[in-house]
């Protein structure tokens, strides 16, 4: 069949089964929408900036296990996506990226909106392809979601020239399969290792697991739920793990790392055998990595050879996809009953794993989180975050049940990841809540895609825990920097003359989060002392579609445990 | 830190040079050199890259280079015996006096003679790398106006 290289990019997301995708126009990418307004089987999404058209693919991907996609056009289309991208390679998000090119006659001449995006998106992708010729536009849309979606999952970008998309093509055929000789991810574990890794667990008197983001890519959290009951062993998740084990499990001992549980800290440094499946030793993890785990034997499940033994030194490695090895381990692994470890783990948690201090009137964040979360457990909730503290909030004080309902920017730290995340998640998951958590700083980031999300009816709850700065930093500041304030206040700016605090400042803090949410005419209430709290959150969860709701909270309130950067993670600081 | 020699067949097409460069510059790893040509498969390329690096920086970069879609097969020589060769050109300054002291030296390496002028000879020498580290040193005293080392290629010997 006869087909425009723009036509032949479309049937492909159809046939990929692309329900949405999330772009914004160009010059070079005109002929690519020309054929996407035409096509009834799949949703465009105009956003109000490319960042957000990643983010929202990303968000969509976390949502749902399936490869987002987002289009822009050349040049700053496109550096404007790398962002996203590298977000989705930190975290192993499928992604594709398609972005417009100048006709191949003009590449490398430094034409209008020229930028050699192959070039600049190279380290930060899975992989990425320009199509020179368009006979080799099919099979180069089937490898994209094919390498996007199998094995390690990644972001994968696809920069189509105008020719190309202008183009047309005889005999088209979309590929049934797709052959690479060179990239065969391994899925089943070595039959050998897994029976040295159950032989290891048997031998264990104090076991512990600790898993990650790649349950979550591989579905394996029910695999992974009978691992941990049938041995009795604490589970501690990563940030990207979240939601992979139940948050209200008497095993479940929170996150670990810089500000993971003290009990989850305590146990990776006591215990004798970590479990590690599809987490890879973050150094917001391990902290010192020479005094991290000094008693451990490691077993680490990864479908990346290359994440076994970059950080940490394992003992037992088995190579595959985490469904498929735990299936096969907890068929072998001999059941354990709970011991004296498991009694311990019990007292370090005590009756909580994270705890601060309430006050009678100020709102504490983290009593927001916690409210959402008393508001919403009944409910099929996601929470995207934005990052910094909140998200920190959000991770400790937030009991995922589910996987795939907490979505965040675990390895790169996204600012304005949360509200595009929330918009591609609200979309995949029609049924569910899908909330924001934000910060003041960091929704400023995409505050942009309100415009996007209220003329589309997108029913996202923005829930902003204003304290005034850019909280993250300075919490840095104050415990690192001598309390000096550079750059964080956002209350402020260089016409500051003396900073006497945050009680003593008499500047207005803009935006103005209530009125600026009316001008984009979505609903939006704000709450500035403890007993509005909950109504606040009734109030915006309970109208239908999206509502953002403001909560002034205490300017300088911190994060904590906070295990200082470089230090080892049985050396937290703690709330005074 | 000890060198270290990486032989890694490719797809032949453009980027996965850059590719498989970028993929040492980013963790800030000198390549000692590097070498690109096609094989009997005119799809595929072969690259001979000599790094310099520890045990688990060479583990970690032959992962790596796995990792690349673009990457069809990674062999780290590691101490197994290889045949290797590097091809040099050495313009060296020469006067009627010295020209037979420095051909008979290139004749003692196996070093041939490219060009010939009043004031340079042009040696050209194809060798191991100890080898040519040897015979650049022996030459060095005459003057060397210009020098190019191709870097190495190498192949496994075969197990028989």
């Amino acid at each position: 069949m006869k087909k425009t290289g723009a036509e032949i990019l479309v049937d492909a997301l159809i046939r990929e089964k692309v329900d949405y995708i999330f772009g914004y126009p160009g010059g070079q990418a005109i002929p690519i929408f020309d054929a996407l307004y035409d096509a009834k089987e799949l949703t465009v999404v105009l956003v109000r900036h490319e960042q957000a058209a990643v983010h929202a693919a990303e968000g969509y991907a976390r949502a749902t296990g399936k490869v987002g996609v987002c289009v822009a056009t050349s040049g700053p289309g496109a550096t404007n996506l790398i962002t996203g991208i590298a977000d989705a390679y930190l975290d192993s998000i499928p992604l594709v990226a398609i972005t417009g090119q100048v006709a191949t006659g003009y590449l490398g001449t430094d034409a209008f909106q020229e930028a050699d995006i192959v070039g600049i998106s190279r380290p930060v992708t899975k992989h990425n392809l320009l199509v020179k010729d368009i006979r080799d536009l099919p099979r180069m849309l089937k490898e994209a979601f094919y390498i996007a979606g199998t094995g390690r999952p990644g972001p994968v970008l696809i920069d189509i020239p105008r020719d190309i998309s202008a183009g047309s093509l005889d005999n088209y055929v979309y590929p049934e399969s797709v052959s690479i000789r060179s990239y065969n991810p391994t899925l089943t574990g070595h039959p050998r290792q897994i029976e040295k890794a159950a032989e290891m667990i048997k031998n264990s008197k104090k076991p512990l697991i600790y898993a990650g983001g790649g349950v979550i890519s591989s579905g394996a959290h029910k695999e992974l739920y009978e691992l941990a009951v049938k041995i009795n062993a604490p589970v501690t998740l990563t940030l990207m793990g979240l939601g992979a084990f139940p948050g209200e499990h008497d095993l479940f001992i929170g996150m670990p790392g810089m500000h993971g549980s003290k009990t989850a800290n305590n146990a990776l440094q006591e215990t004798d055998c970590i479990i590690s499946i599809g987490a890879r030793f973050d150094d917001r993890v391990t902290g010192h990595v020479a005094s991290f785990a000094p008693k451990a034997k490691i077993i680490h499940l990864d479908i990346d050879p290359a994440t076994i033994s970059k950080i940490v030194r394992v003992d037992i490695p088995v190579v595959g996809d985490a469904k498929i090895i735990l299936t096969a381990l907890n068929a072998i692994v001999t059941p354990r009953a709970a011991s004296e470890w498991n009694e311990q783990i019990n007292k370090w948690r005590g009756d909580r794993l994270f705890s601060y201090k309430q006050t009678e009137r100020i709102i504490k964040p983290q009593y927001v989180v916690e409210q959402v979360y008393e508001l919403t457990k009944n409910r099929d909730t996601i929470i995207t975050t934005e990052v910094g503290q909140t998200q920190m909030w959000a991770a400790q004080f937030y009991r995922y049940a589910q996987p795939r309902r907490f979505i965040s920017s675990g390895g790169l730290g996204t600012m304005g990841f949360g509200l595009p995340a929330a918009m591609g998640a609200a979309l995949a998951k029609p049924d569910m809540l899908v909330i924001d958590m934000a910060g003041d700083g960091s929704i400023q980031m995409n505050i942009q895609e309100l415009a996007t999300i209220s003329i589309n009816k997108i029913p996202v709850k923005i829930v902003i825990v204003n304290n005034e700065y850019l909280g993250m930093v300075r919490q840095w500041q104050e415990l690192f920097w001598d309390k000096r304030y550079s750059s964080t206040c956002l209350r402020g700016g260089f016409l500051c003359k003396e900073c006497k605090g945050p009680g003593h400042c008499k500047k207005k803090y803009i935006p103005d989060f209530v009125k600026l949410a009316e001008s984009y005419d979505i609903p939006a209430f704000r709450a500035t002392q403890h007993e509005e709290v909950t109504d606040v959150l009734k109030r915006g969860f309970d109208i239908d579609g999206p509502a953002l709701m403001e909560f002034m909270v205490a300017p300088e309130e911190n994060v904590y445990p906070m295990v200082p950067s470089g230090k080892p993670i049985d050396q937290a600081l703690e709330e005074l | 830190m000890s060198i270290r020699t990486i032989s890694v067949l490719v797809e032949n097409h453009s980027g996965t040079l850059s590719r498989i460069a970028g993929l040492f510059s980013s963790r800030g790893y000198n390549i000692s050199s590097l070498t690109v040509g096609e094989t009997e498969d005119p799809s595929i390329s072969r690259m001979t890259i000599v790094v310099g690096g520890d045990d688990a920086i060479i583990e970690q970069v032959v992962k790596q280079l796995n990792r690349l879609i673009d990457v069809i097969k990674v062999i780290d020589f590691g101490s197994e015996p290889i045949i290797e060769r590097e091809l040099i050109l050495a313009r060296v300054d020469s006067s009627k006096s010295t020209r037979h002291e420095i051909i008979e030296l290139a004749d003692i390496f196996g070093a041939s003679v490219a060009h010939v002028s009043a004031t340079s000879i042009t040696l050209e020498m194809s060798s191991t790398c100890d080898n040519a580290d040897n015979f650049i040193n022996l030459i060095r005293p005459y003057g060397i106006k210009e020098l190019i080392r191709t870097g190495k290629v190498a192949m496994a010997q075969p197990k028989k």
